[in-house]
């Protein structure tokens, strides 16, 4: 059984703790001995930056001027990634957990552990009792690399990656409506537009780096449309801010459309040359007047026209949105619903003129291509149609009918696991107890496991769950492929070794693989080895690499695919003369509204809906345990607008009780103007009793599969306590330097 | 012109990438010479970045006993000097900006010297470097102005104070120089209507007290 017992032993001994300097400390006397050009381990703009190493140690950050995107900026997660590297909290050997406290095993003791009771688990129960869980923080190798392990090493139907609870309803929309799932145009794209619309997506707290061409077109004389319910930074510096109630978007959107519509700002030619199914969109959003859409999103009606004039009347303009509109039950409606509005105008597939979501992780995009999501083979091929199978069982020399049918989504697996379908598990770079929907439940499905394994190089709140602990290897210690937002692969370079006896993640479970008797499909020698079979994999699906190699991406600061062959100079921005569904057309798709699983009611009468910060990296596992960003972040709050915060006679940073229907958790009150009144709203990036997802709702899309995050109904109670919000409490009357010395 | 800093609040998103790439400098020991505070957290996400301003005549060196404090032939005002610093935090309480520290363990007026060590050697200082948006930039005035739709202005007005800055704020295009008036900054809290009394969210002092207290 996995359970955690001894909490405090685990926390001491593993942390989270803080750490706020260079290994050795802060030192001007240092002999730098190379500079790595590499990028940020964290969101998917992937900024460069130049690792400074002084005897296999990391110990500074240097701006990489001389990278496109970036051109040397970094946001603060960005400077300060290097500090993780040497953290004390970095796991140096395997673990194994014997009666509730986790000892210190050899390599070969803790990888025949796990064989022997993978093999035990899948002779009595089935090759689908054990199942993977993998992410998409990691080099698009080792994310080839997890999906191959499952079907070809374990054989199980059981995988799926953390871009499950990121992009996918993204990735739905665009497959549906564009038959590929990628950013339509490069972000040099971005300047030459005369009007954003940017739904969902707090650019200023979770992509930083990207407020540089949002910039740049600011400073050419355009405009930005900003979707959030909260007054963001980036909802205050735009031009137009449309306020909406969380999960209304299909309304507003509809709303847009009607008004282009009616005003005639449609590219007619554009529709009937490059698009099908307009009619029934067109009919559809006819019902949609400004007024109907104002009811249900609670933006003036006068706003939702003057957006659609701004959007429409443009001649250049982008579209662009993130998780705020795809963390629904209607995610890939909402999605469906802002494509409508580009295909109508035509605005697609020209410099200046486009579309695209922002992916949340590192190698977000990398990670869903190439077959390690539930119903995906590489090179975004389906697992389900024939032609696909055959071509990778090809590439794999697999017999087909060993190659497993289509598994199910994260959150799914999680309910299989309890069960009792999944009685296994090994999990690589997530945290599910921060990151999943209903923390209850899924504490509940990992007490319920007979084995789990988790791959890390920190002990996540997931991992403390696990039997056997194995050290796997931080972003600086591999080396491998990352594709940012905008399609572009970059390359991330090796700086050190890993610490103690951690080793590479590749290595690693390729060993497991290689101890199942699975070896034969599994002799990589290296991340390139991996890459080389890769591009063959890959070779004529849409995500098509075969033309890329590592030192092309070198030589041009990155390509992007797809790049078919190796004379091929990557697709910068796509649709320019035809969209990817077989008759090269794209498809508008009438989408109705229909309002977020959970409404407010008198017992649960506000809407909860959640986010980032910039301190922190999705479930902190990696930030959390830098001094700098914890000291500003340190703890989730609650944001009540003032009107509420009135009616509950609650003041600003006093701790509330904010309850839903599957959980509790008690969080300081920020009490701010800059968020609806119906309208709470708490960070996620904590786990246990600091977890939003404590709250949240995991109701899923039907075709994404993503939980509702950004919308449930909730309720605030007052406790009158006394304690005062952590860093506030902390630093009362102290220096900062005697805090950092105490 | 030489070149030199500038500070556009509007651009803000508050990340404090500045605060943490400030620190990278190895002289710094992990401390940083750039404060990003919010406006007033309660009714704005606003933020903005303050370094020093590398006044043309510093208050600073000159209330300084010691001599400690030296201006560079560019106009870059320097850390107080260690062998000279008497602890006596004149700069620090003397600064119009608020920008000199006290560090209570090195017993040392630390601050801003627009990275000597980075921009002597070419290369642009970190905060400048790293800063998103480029609410902080360093280049030259005449490649700048025609960049952005703001003005630099590097006069400021406190009270019977005229300070003219080697570092510009970039301001709307009808303003000549930044006015301080000595009451009227309190004057503006005591009036404000809406029977509202202004209260400052804890988030904010969460950051900034040791802004507050001139103390690292």
């Amino acid at each position: 059984m996995s359970r955690v017992e001894n909490l405090d032993q685990i926390v001491e001994a593993f942390g989270p703790h803080l750490h706020d300097s260079p290994h050795d400390g802060w030192r001007a006397d240092r002999v730098i001995d190379k500079v790595v050009p590499t990028h940020c381990p964290y969101c998917a703009v992937q900024c460069g930056m130049n690792l400074l190493v002084e005897n296999d140690h990391v110990v500074g950050v240097e701006p990489r001027y001389d990278f496109p995107v970036n051109e040397g900026r970094l946001c603060p997660k960005g400077v300060t990634a290097y500090l993780q590297v040497h953290h004390p909290d970095r796991l140096l050997y395997p673990l194994i957990k014997r009666n509730g406290k986790f000892e210190r095993a050899s390599w070969d003791e803790a990888l025949d552990l796990v064989v022997a009771k993978f093999k035990e688990l899948q002779a009595s129960h089935g090759k689908d009792s054990i199942g993977v869980y993998s992410g998409s923080s990691l080099t698009t190798e080792k994310t080839y690399l997890m999906g191959k392990f499952a079907r070809a090493g374990l054989g199980t139907r059981y995988v799926d990656y953390n871009g499950r609870l990121c992009m996918v309803s993204a990735a739905a929309g665009n497959n549906k409506a564009f038959g590929i799932d990628r950013a339509a145009n490069p972000w040099s794209d971005i300047p030459l537009a005369e009007v954003l619309l940017i739904a969902g997506a707090n650019c200023a707290e979770t992509f930083p780096v990207l407020n540089k061409f949002l910039w740049q077109q600011r400073d050419n004389g355009g405009s930005w449309i900003i979707v959030d319910p909260r007054e963001t930074a980036t909802a205050r510096q735009g031009d137009l801010h449309l306020q909406l109630k969380p999960g209304t978007d299909v309304a507003l959107a509809n709303g847009m459309l009607h008004v282009l519509i009616e005003e005639n700002l449609i590219d007619q030619k554009f529709i009937d040359e490059r698009t099908n199914d307009w009619s029934a969109t067109r009919d559809l959003a006819h019902r949609y007047s400004p007024d109907v859409a104002s009811q249900i999103c609670g933006v003036p009606a006068e706003k939702i026209v003057a957006a659609a004039r701004l959007y429409g009347r443009a001649q250049t303009a982008m579209v662009m949105h993130a998780r705020g509109i795809e963390h629904h039950t209607n995610g890939v409606n909402n999605v469906l619903s802002y494509i409508n509005l580009v295909l109508a105008t035509g605005k697609i597939g020209a410099p200046g003129r486009g579309y695209g979501t922002i992916t949340g992780q590192g190698n977000g995009q990398g990670g869903r291509e190439h077959g390690q999501k539930a119903d995906q083979l590489p090179g975004q091929r389906s697992i389900s149609n024939p032609e696909h199978r055959k071509h990778v069982c090809q590439v794999w020399n697999l017999p087909e009918d060993e190659l497993p049918e289509a598994g199910v989504s994260v959150v799914e697996m999680f309910q299989k696991m309890r069960e009792r379908e999944i009685r296994g598990l090994l999990s690589i770079c997530n945290n599910v107890m921060v990151s999943l929907p209903d923390t209850n439940k899924v504490r509940e499905s990992l007490e319920g496991l007979d084995f789990y394994v988790c791959i890390d190089f920190f002990m996540s709140e997931g991992s403390r769950y696990a039997d056997v602990v194995l050290p796997g290897s931080a972003w600086s210690e591999d080396e491998g492929v990352t594709t940012n937002s905008e399609g572009r692969v970059v390359k991330i370079n090796k700086a050190n070794n890993p610490p103690g006896e951690a080793r590479s993640d590749w290595w690693i479970v390729q060993e497991i693989a290689r101890r199942m008797g699975r070896g034969k499909y599994f002799a990589f020698n290296s991340p390139r080895d991996i890459f080389d079979e890769l591009r063959i994999a890959s070779r004529g699906g849409n995500a098509d690499y075969y033309g890329i190699s590592w030192e092309k991406i070198e030589q041009n600061n990155g390509i992007f695919w797809p790049c078919p062959t190796e004379d091929h100079p990557g697709t910068p921005r796509l649709f320019e003369e035809r969209f990817y569904h077989p008759d090269g057309k794209a498809k508008f798709h009438a989408i109705e509204f229909n309002p977020p699983k959970e409404v407010p009611d008198e017992e649960f009468p506000l809407i909860l809906t959640s986010g980032r910060v910039v301190y922190q990296y999705l479930s902190g596992n990696q930030t959390r345990r830098i001094g700098f960003l914890v000291q500003q972040c340190p703890e989730p709050y609650v944001e009540i607008h003032p009107e509420t915060a009135m009616k509950l006679k609650i003041n600003d940073g006093e701790r509330v009780r904010v309850v839903s229907r599957r959980g509790e958790g008690e969080f300081p009150a920020l009490v701010v103007r800059t968020i609806r009144p119906d309208t709470i709203f708490i960070p996620y990036h904590w786990g246990e009793e600091l977890a939003v997802n404590q709250l949240t709702n995991p109701m899923l899309d039907p075709i994404s599969k993503i939980p509702e995050f950004k919308a449930c109904s909730a309720r605030i109670e007052k406790i009158h306590s006394r304690a005062l919000p952590i860093m506030g409490q902390q630093r009362k009357g102290a220096s900062l330097s005697e805090v950092q010395r105490g | 012109m030489e070149e030199t800093m500038f500070i556009d609040p509007q651009r803000c998103i508050g990340c404090r990438a500045c605060v943490a790439a400030c620190r990278e400098c190895a002289t710094h020991k992990g401390y940083s010479m750039i404060f990003v505070d919010y406006i007033d957290r309660a009714q704005t996400t606003a933020t903005m970045p303050t370094l020093c301003m590398h006044c043309n005549e510093p208050t600073c060196a000159l209330v300084c006993p010691a001599d400690a404090i030296k201006v560079s032939e560019d106009g870059v005002v320097m850390s107080a000097l260690k062998p000279r610093c008497l602890d006596c935090r004149n700069c620090v309480n003397a600064c119009p900006f608020g920008v000199p520290k006290y560090n209570t363990q090195m017993h040392l007026q630390m601050k801003c010297d627009m990275c000597f060590d980075r921009s002597s050697e070419g290369l642009k200082p970190m905060c400048a470097s790293v800063c998103p948006t480029g609410a902080i930039s360093f280049g030259k005035y005449e490649q700048i102005v025609p960049l952005r739709r703001t003005k630099p202005v590097n006069v400021h007005v406190f009270g019977n104070q005229r300070v003219e800055t080697k570092v510009y704020l970039m301001l709307p295009t009808d303003a000549d120089e930044v006015k301080v008036d000595g009451c009227g900054v309190f004057e503006g809290m005591l009036t404000q209507g809406d029977n509202e009394v202004p209260v400052e969210s804890w988030i904010d002092t969460q950051v900034e007290e040791s802004d507050k207290n001139n103390e690292f």
